[in-house]
């Protein structure tokens, strides 16, 4: 599965990998959501250090998490993206949702 | 048109085919020596082109996506992705951000919006129940001319 999940805290944080796209973004979203629902965290981070490709598939992902988070008063980080990564959410105006952050 | 190398690809339109579209069609411009960020602006953008045809073109049926792709004088690439779907009824209001006929499968409406901002031009032709095709170009190496 191209995620690990840890959860800590009250914080969440996703371990993305690989390419996100229409074909991948399915399983993503199901394993996300499962724990989402299981430890409802005050924050999800999304880690995409270790993406290689995102599309505007990935921009769905994002946005349809945030959605579930702010539903519940959380909020979500989009944490070391890549540049070309960063360009697609620059793009997509996400960045006006979610903080983008680099540790 | 001066065209100094061509190719032509077909593949059904299934999703496992979107990493092995924008793969290729990369392979094909590696001899316009593009920089990682040419490359990533072209795969992203070939992939969403892909994309829209197997997930609106041929909604619930499977078809077959037919990519054409030139290296004309310039160095300038020039690709063309074309389905026989269901067409796109009003192509100005498609290309706008954000506009999505698929917000429930958390689609964001952003296809065109990348294509236009990572290729240099993008035009869309369309015909209601006989299908849509793509055609993008970018001039690789601009940053050398300009010196
Ligand atoms: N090849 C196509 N055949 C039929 N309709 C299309 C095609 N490409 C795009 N469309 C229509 O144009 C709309 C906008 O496309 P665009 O790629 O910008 O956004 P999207 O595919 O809906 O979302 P995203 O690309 O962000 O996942 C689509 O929702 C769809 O209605
Ligand atoms: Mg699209």
């Amino acid at each position: 599965m191209p995620v690990r999940i840890e959860n800590k805290n009250k914080r969440t944080t996703a371990f993305l990998s690989g390419e996100i796209d229409h074909h991948a973004a399915p399983a993503l979203r199901r394993e996300i959501d499962r724990e989402i629902m299981e430890n409802m965290p005050s924050e999800l981070v999304l880690d995409f250090s270790d993406v290689t490709f995102m599309d505007s598939s990935g921009v769905g992902l994002v946005m349809g998490r945030y959605k579930i988070m702010s539903g519940f008063g959380g909020n979500i980080v989009i944490q070391n993206p890549p540049i070309q990564i960063k360009k697609v959410m620059k793009l997509s105006g996400i960045d006006r949702l979610a903080a983008i952050c680099s540790v | 048109m001066n065209v100094k190398n061509e190719m032509k690809l077909c593949f059904k339109s299934i999703s496992e085919n979107e990493g092995f579209a924008r793969t290729a069609v990369c392979g094909f411009c590696a001899m316009l020596d593009p920089n990682i960020e040419e490359i990533s602006d072209i795969r992203t953008a070939v992939s969403e082109a892909v994309t829209n045809c197997i997930v609106h073109a041929y909604r619930g049926t499977i078809g077959t996506i037919e990519i054409t792709a030139k290296i004309l004088a310039g160095n300038e690439l020039y690709i063309k992705i074309k389905d026989k779907g269901c067409g796109i009824p009003d192509i100005e209001k498609a290309m706008e951000p954000l506009y999505t006929t698929a917000a429930c499968e958390e689609r964001a409406g952003l296809g065109f919006a990348v294509m236009e901002s990572f290729m240099d031009s993008l035009k869309v032709k369309s015909a209601v129940g006989r299908g849509t095709s793509v055609t993008m170009r970018k001039k690789i190496g601009v940053r050398y001319e300009q010196t």
